[in-house]
């Protein structure tokens, strides 16, 4: 009976199996080896498997210009984390207690997440256009701004403030704003199922003892929600750490806001260099893999003890 | 789980004082009260305003955007579904060919929830209920692969269907995009087998139901709600899909999608932007409907266990 189900599982899962093996496993092995040639898209009927090999393709990751990209994509990726787990923190704890048309509006709330890419990024890029954009019409028309921001294809610019002068960068900024925007929906989601998941019994207990709201919240409610923070954090910075799409469309990865995966992808097809970009994107997953590993050995322990 | 009940009393008990009605606890509920409806209002703003200046754009003459870009109300006089048409007329004929970029975008996504739905409820009822060597590792590698960076993927899979030859082809998209979404659909798929109770199949299998008739006969139909709602995801994951489609179809203008088409046009400075507005709307419209036909089971399905932390 045993070796029947044995036999009729592998059976079963051998598709999927097979399908992940040929078109993830393999392909994440090849650009291993294709890392270590000079494969160019010109002579790609050329190479074969087994050599020659070489480490030239690195000479590009270790340059001053991909330690600029991976600057700029650490400072996207972790901001853009925080940013859009506070802002689903505090949606999810505004939208805690019923009123009518709640359902109605959670849902309206998810929606940045799940519409398209390419409409949204078109659309904000629209409202922020210098010569017929909503936003810079409405501020140099109510705000006093002199003149129309490029969101984003400015640098960076000087902001006076309390008479401190600050250089920020626009464009970047408002990368991760957009970033913010689009994926708070999913922290928000998360922290409501959990949030749900709480015994109102609780809450009352500390009620009836006199805690007051802002202890209640950092007393009760946020120790529960500490698991499930702790994995949307790992898992937004992966997915914004590894993000093409957004920047891409927003500013082509210019103004200061070139992070890693545009810069392969301008290895690959504008210069059609495969090696090079195979180089950049090995050290890419080894660099998240290594800072996921890190984050699970500290924080992951952590919490176990408490 | 078990919940640690905080024992100790607050650090400082505010029990009203006989007279005075503004304690500290008074003062935070009247603040959160109302504090509550401010973030309320704003979070709807924020999130739904991009998708109302979207419509709005699509429906008006252009002179009359570029006269006067702060417009907000619905322009009732001056209503234009001109850019509508003009996007989803075929190239030949002076439009943008849209429609027949929906018809691609409609057939890859089609194609790649039937195909991923064929090939993982078997996988998913197999490691959801059959007891076999590797099980828990496979459940570990297919969640790996979700982390991969995609970009990473991207380079060998456009080297290898450039060399055979496959890139321009739709089909290529297909197989690349069942390939992506494989590990999300078993995890969901699974997650439901999970909940469902095996008294049922155990009856079948006495009466002499065989493995694959109890599969199809009992496990499947019950688990009939993920798997529409596994579908719905998967479909809008497709239709969203943009990397690869750029990477793999970029010269092939007849096999755009929708996605692509846009993200192509919205460079060019030919075509006007309520042209492109109307698109937007195109694009964004089955995934909205989806959406909220399906909220309530694409939630479920998604966070189903994380409630438990």
């Amino acid at each position: 009976m045993a070796r029947e189900e044995q036999r009729a599982g592998i059976t079963l899962l051998s598709p999927t199996l097979i399908l992940v093996l040929v078109m993830v496993i393999l392909p994440i092995l090849w650009t291993l080896v294709l890392a270590f040639q000079r494969v160019r898209i010109l002579n790609i009927r050329n190479v074969g498997l087994f050599g020659p090999y070489t480490i030239a393709n690195f000479d590009n990751v270790f340059s001053p210009s991909f330690f600029t990209s991976l600057g700029t994509t650490l400072a996207y990726s972790i901001f853009g984390t925080a940013g859009a787990i506070l802002l689903g923190l505090i949606a999810a704890l505004a939208l805690r207690r019923p009123f009518k048309g709640r359902t109605l509006i959670r849902a309206s709330m998810l929606i940045p997440y799940v519409a398209p890419i390419v409409a949204v990024t078109f659309t904000w890029s629209t409202m922020l256009d210098p010569q017929f954009g909503l936003i810079n019409h409405w501020g140099k028309r109510l705000l006093g701004w002199e003149e129309s921001i490029p969101f984003l294809s400015e640098r960076a610019r000087e902001v006076s403030f309390l008479g401190l002068e600050f250089e920020i960068p626009t464009a970047l900024i408002t990368v991760i704003l957009f970033e913010v925007w689009r994926s708070f929906p999913f922290a928000f989601l998360f922290l409501t199922a959990r949030i749900n998941a709480i015994p109102d019994s609780l809450e009352e207990a500390a009620r009836v003892d006199g805690a007051t709201p802002i202890q209640r919240f950092f007393h009760i409610i946020l120790p529960q929600l500490l698991p499930t923070i702790a994995m949307l954090s790992v898992l937004r910075f992966i997915w914004t750490f590894n993000s093409f799409d957004d920047i891409y469309l927003l500013t082509g990865g210019g103004a200061g806001t070139e992070v890693v995966a545009v810069t392969v992808f301008n290895f690959l097809t504008a210069r059609g260099d495969i090696g090079a970009a195979s180089a950049q994107a090995l050290v890419l997953a080894l660099i998240l893999g290594l800072m996921v590993g890190i984050y699970i050995k500290f924080f992951g322990k952590k919490e176990e003890v408490s | 789980m078990a919940v640690p009940v905080e024992t100790r009393r607050p650090a400082s008990p505010s029990r009203p004082p006989e007279g005075s009605r503004w304690t500290r606890d008074v003062i935070e509920t009247k603040v959160f009260g109302v504090l509550r409806w401010v973030v309320i209002i704003g979070l709807v703003l924020v999130t739904l305003f991009p998708f109302y200046y979207m419509f709005i754009l699509s429906i008006r003459p252009l002179d009359s955007l570029l006269r006067d870009p702060g417009s907000l109300v619905i322009p009732f006089a001056e209503l234009n579904w001109s850019a509508y048409q003009s996007i989803m007329t075929p190239q030949e004929d002076g439009g943008q060919g849209f429609l027949r970029f929906m018809g691609n975008s409609a057939m890859v996504a089609l194609g790649t929830v039937l195909i991923s739905l064929i090939v993982a409820i078997p996988g998913a009822y197999a490691i959801s209920r059959l007891n076999f060597f590797g099980r828990r590792q496979v459940s570990a590698i297919f969640l790996a692969v979700y982390l991969f960076p995609s970009i990473l993927l991207a380079i060998p899979l456009f080297t290898f269907f450039t060399r055979i030859g496959l890139r321009g082809q739709l089909v290529a998209l297909l197989i690349v995009y069942v390939a992506q979404v494989i590990p999300v659909t078993i995890y969901m798929l699974r997650n439901y087998f999970d909940t469902i109770p095996t008294s049922l199949e155990e009856a079948a299998a006495l009466d002499g139901c065989s493995r694959l008739g109890v599969l199809r006969r009992i496990s499947l139909p019950l688990a009939m709600p993920a798997i529409i709602s596994n579908g719905l995801f998967v479909f809008m994951i497709a239709w969203n899909e943009f990397l690869f489609a750029l990477l793999f179809l970029v010269n092939t203008r007849p096999n755009w999608t929708v996605s692509l088409g846009l993200s192509q046009l919205a460079g060019s400075i030919e075509v006007p932007t309520t042209v492109l507005m109307a698109g937007s709307v195109i694009l964004t419209l089955p995934i909205i409907i989806i959406f909220f036909a399906a909220e309530r089971l694409l939630t479920e399905g998604l966070t189903a266990g994380a409630e438990k932390g």
